[in-house]
């Protein structure tokens, strides 16, 4: 068997590739946080708790009315994203002029709220949720064996993100988006809906971390708390890669789960702690992130 | 004066939540089922317990020399800060006697130091450690069902013997997963085996797929699961999922409940040997009670733990009605000295580190075409008489016990 | 956060606010024959711990979202020491808080040089490798705590283990701490920290050293959570996992907000209440974390100035009536 560092290289590409598809899950999740953040200055708190949300409405569609993991996969983050709308008409839009704080603070209020009533209703102990027929199985790459439905996730989630970046960076409703971060007022002059562009944003954003919540299902079993604890990592992911930056969270989703893998080969205990090294050293260094603008 | 009369409120709403309980407990005799009503362990603890202790009292007769027997019961949500805060209310200011059930260390502990403190009663089922009979043992706390010494006894010793001899840990990461390890690579070791490693996981957890790489390229034959519920059934399942069954490598539960069984079902279960305190379907005592059970529990059959319930508040009862007090220390020493004979332990004794010594059972896992109906799962192995399956008394840690 | 209001802090010399102080301070001598005393103990570690955090957020403006590290790492320092090295609990208390102190310092020095969210995300991180250590290290026993903690003699002589004792130990503390912090913010020092969170380039431009106050600011605040923390688990003869984990830091932030930031007693009855409605509903599910959220989303939407800052108005025109 070979080795690196003492390491046999089956156990560290099997490690790499793990968090390969965790990052794909940072991605996506920051992703969404990002965009909201851009545009609307808020830092979404809530977005674990519409993660675990999307995984729920997966899971009760289909067991509820036997809608299966396709369907749910286009109708879960349609469902979540129109809660998500009526929460940022409601309430969060009585919050842009404030201090970022108070957005934060609602959200995390939000979150307590959404995750209380799952929990509520169904407990922590979590529902298991099959993984489709299509994709079940594995392949056997030699140094390990991946189940299909797994990397299934780091090309839906790659799509996804790639997607979402050209529709923004390539696209006339991406320019005016970008715009309306820039200068809100000067766009709205311009006859644009700026308001609604907001609340799509929003939705947007939200839909995301739904798919994501979906994605997800099959693999953790669906959990009133899955989306407590990733929540941070998901911050601390945004901030490293600057807030408000498209780009730079995508990327630096993906590269935190490979280093967050990395960890898991040499010292698993620290992997859960190393985002964080990893973010205040980045704030010390280079406090508007690797991606973002300015100083 | 609105500051203060928010104050009042506030004091006004502590006191009204049952605070103003006198200090002393007679007139009754009160009894508290702490367990995990929401969590990982839920299923084998949870509203079972509940009912189980129910059960109990109403099989008493609900009354003890004409007093009334209560019951309240709350969730410690498996954390050890809440269970004692819980229980030093309730010894404190509810005037709870005993309280039972106890599933996860780390709560159980916590428990049995209040308990201690105030000269009150803790019966353990759920928790598996055995610090709770040595060095964290008190002469007013009891440790029913089983514990991690005659689990390793019973599954670790079998495997071993039929041909499993070098081994790698996924071990929860708390007092319980580094108990149960460190009893099963005690008679790994023993047995001539080698231990190849081990790798501890955060508890609760959901996802094992980065562990059960690292215990695939140990190249291990068995991996022990030093966990237990839904922990236990994530491990599994995953296993199954990344191929490492098809590989070669076995899985052993080492803390296997009969509602895991019954969530992972037969399929992916079969086979798999466990050790157990009680099977429902051992003979007619058994049957009957779990069938009263299941009644109420929308057909679940009672686990060890739920069945130890019964059996530990029904000891309790008698003793308490034996010694004519609620006073812990006294009841403490009759349910010592009186012998438990019940469904669920036949000849049962209460040794002076607080073990409840009874027979074990080890069991294997049914194939589905074995398998008559539902909760139909275990064929029994052997009967582990009770003084092999647990901790001989010159081995304990316990200061109570004379040497 | 910047809107906070002083009104209570300044108006020192009113008579209505004397006979309140008293009224409380009266309050707590006569609670414990009423009231569960270690729930009011609870209640007190909370305030002492949202009042030191309003140090920060109320005087300075900065959010911390770090804090339970300060809480709960000297909760294990304290319990350590009173359980394993059998030091008295005033030895104990003082290792704590010369712990949250140095490590109050540490982060401290590091996290001032960012602001707003930035400064939330730091702190937030520091917090988090606290945690670590806290699951990792072997003298906190990770998830099962320190247990068993002994109460001790205070100075040797007075035996904490009578809960009344410790009941009137830990009240002392809390109106100790609280008095130490009026003082604070009316002192010079408590001035220069407004005027930093009213206009910080002012502040600089007046040459102050706005580094040195924020520092000394935020350890104070670590050094008082600190404290509350300690003194928690020596109630509780516990220290555990809880109070390291970053919602600890959000409950906190929930206290002060809901009791009213910027104003000396807000924090308090902000936690107080917090404390009163866990306790309340504790053994209905998570109707605990549903309520806790609804007051957040009610407090930012509706008034932001929290509890006591919605009264403290109404409190000066009864004073001018009265």
């Amino acid at each position: 068997m070979m080795t690196i560092f003492g390491i046999p290289t089956q156990a560290l590409f099997g490690q790499l590739l793990l968090g390969l598809i965790n990052g794909a899950f940072y991605a996506m999740l920051s992703l969404g946080l990002a965009l909201i953040f851009g545009l609307l200055n808020i830092i979404n708190f809530s977005h674990g708790a519409l993660y675990m949300m999307g995984a729920f409405v997966a899971w009760l569609f289909l067991n509820l009315l036997g809608v299966g993991y396709w369907w749910s996969l286009l109708l879960a983050p349609i469902v979540v994203a129109a809660f998500g709308i009526l929460i940022e008409r409601t309430m969060l839009s009585r919050l842009y002029k404030l201090d970022h704080l108070y957005g934060l603070l609602l959200t995390f209020g939000l979150a307590l709220i959404i995750e209380g009533a799952f929990r509520q209703l169904y407990g922590i102990s979590g529902m298991p949720y099959a993984v489709p027929p299509e994709l079940a199985g594995g392949w056997n790459l030699g140094f390990m064996y991946l189940p299909i439905y797994r990397g299934w996730v780091v090309v839906a989630s790659l799509i996804l993100c790639l997607g979402s970046w050209l529709l923004i960076e390539k696209t006339k409703l991406g320019a005016y988006l970008r715009a309306g971060t820039e200068n809100a007022t000067l766009v709205q002059a311009f006859g644009i809906n700026v308001p609604m562009m907001v609340t799509l944003t929003y939705g947007f954003g939200v839909a995301l971390a739904a798919i994501a919540g979906v994605l997800a299902a099959p693999i953790y079993s669906v959990n009133p708390l899955m989306g407590s604890n990733l929540i941070i990592v998901v911050f601390a992911v945004v901030v490293i890669g600057g807030m408000g930056s498209i780009l730079g969270a995508i990327i630096t989703g993906f590269m935190l789960g490979l280093v967050e893998g990395l960890t898991k080969v040499f010292y698993p205990e620290a992997a859960s702690t190393v985002i964080f090294v990893v973010m205040s050293i980045v704030l010390m260094i280079k406090p508007a992130g690797l991606f973002g603008k300015g100083n | 004066m609105i500051m203060k009369r928010l104050l009042l409120s506030a004091a006004a709403l502590a006191l009204s939540t049952g605070l103003a309980h006198a200090q002393f407990t007679d007139g009754k005799v009160k009894i508290g089922v702490l367990t995990d009503l929401s969590g990982t362990y839920s299923d084998l603890a949870g509203q079972g317990a509940i009912v189980a202790a129910q059960m109990a009292i109403e099989d008493f007769g609900g009354k003890i020399n004409g007093q009334p027997i209560e019951l309240i019961s709350a969730d410690h949500q498996n954390k050890a800060d809440i269970a004692s805060g819980i229980a030093r209310k309730w010894y404190e200011n509810e005037g709870v006697d005993a309280i039972a059930e106890l599933v996860t260390t780390a709560a159980a502990v916590a428990v049995r130091e209040v308990a201690r403190e105030k000269g009150k009663i803790d019966l353990n089922s759920g928790a598996a450690s055995t610090p709770l009979t040595n060095d964290k043992c008190s002469p007013t706390g009891f440790h029913w069902t089983y514990d991690t010494y005659a689990m390793a006894v019973g599954t670790g010793d079998a495997v071993v013997k039929s041909g499993g001899k070098t081994w790698f840990f996924l071990t929860a990461d708390y007092a319980f997963g580094h108990n149960l390890q460190a009893q099963t690579e005690r008679v790994v070791l023993a047995n001539g085996g080698t231990v190849k490693g081990s790798v501890k996981h955060p508890f609760p957890n959901a996802d094992f797929s980065s562990f059960l790489l690292q215990a695939q390229a140990s190249g291990a034959q068995i991996i022990g699961l030093a966990n237990a519920g839904a922990d236990t059934i994530n491990a599994i399942k995953q296993a199954k999922e990344f191929g490492i069954v098809a590989g070669g490598q076995k899985l052993a539960g080492l803390l296997v409940f009969i509602t895991d069984v019954n969530s992972l079902g037969l399929d992916i279960a079969q086979g798999m040997v466990l050790t157990t305190g009680f099977y429902w379907d051992m003979d007619d005592g058994t049957r009957a009670f779990s069938k009263r059970f299941a009644e109420r529990m929308k057909g679940k059959m009672p686990s060890m733990v739920q069945a130890g319930v019964y059996s530990q508040v029904t000891h309790y009862l008698k003793a308490a009605a034996a010694a004519k007090t609620d006073e812990g220390i006294k009841v403490a020493d009759k349910m010592r000295e009186l012998p438990i004979q019940d469904f669920f332990a036949k000849n049962g004794k209460i040794r002076a580190d607080g073990r409840m010594v009874h027979d074990m059972y080890l069991a294997q896992v049914k194939a589905p075409s074995e398998s008559k109906g539902p909760w139909d799962y275990y064929k029994v192995l052997r009967t582990i008489p009770g003084d092999e399956a647990f901790q001989p008394l010159s081995m304990s840690t316990c200061p109570l016990v004379k040497k | 956060m910047t809107s906070a209001n002083p009104a209570i802090a300044q108006s020192g010399g009113l008579t209505p606010q004397r006979i309140l102080v008293f009224g409380l301070l009266a309050l707590g001598l006569i609670a414990p024959f009423g009231v569960y005393p270690i729930f009011l103990m609870k209640g007190f570690c909370f305030a002492l711990f949202a009042a030191a955090f309003n140090l920060l957020l109320g005087y300075v403006g900065l959010l911390s979202f770090g804090h339970a590290m300060f809480f709960g790492f000297s909760a294990y320092v304290t319990a350590h020491a009173a359980k394993e090295w059998g030091l008295t609990p005033e030895i104990a208390i003082l290792l704590g808080v010369a712990t949250a102190t140095v490590l109050g310092a540490v982060t401290g020095w590091l996290a001032i040089r960012r602001s707003g969210i930035y400064f939330a995300m730091v702190t937030l991180a520091f917090s988090q490798m606290m945690y670590f250590v806290a699951v990792q290290a072997p003298f906190t026993h990770g998830e099962d705590g320190i247990q068993g903690v002994p109460r001790g003699h205070l100075l040797g002589l007075i035996d904490l283990n009578d809960t009344l004792t410790m009941y009137y130990f830990v009240f002392a503390v809390l109106v100790a701490s609280l008095l130490f912090l009026h003082r604070i913010v009316n002192s010079p020092f408590g001035q220069v920290l407004k005027a930093i969170r009213d206009n910080e380039p002012r502040a600089i431009s007046l040459g102050y050293e706005v580094d040195r106050y924020k520092l000394l600011a935020f350890t104070l605040s670590a050094a008082l959570a600190g404290l509350a923390g300690s003194v928690k688990s020596l109630v509780f003869q516990l220290a555990s996992l809880t109070d390291v984990h970053w919602h600890a830091s959000g409950e906190v932030v929930l206290m002060t907000l809901l009791g009213g930031v910027g104003t000396v007693f807000g924090p308090s009855a902000g936690a107080f209440l917090v404390v009163a409605i866990q306790d309340y509903f504790s053994g209905i599910g998570s109707w605990v974390t549903i309520i806790q959220g609804a007051i957040f989303v009610v407090c930012v939407l509706l008034f932001r100035s929290g509890i006591v800052g919605v009264m403290a108005p109404m409190l000066k025109r009864r004073g001018i009536q009265a």
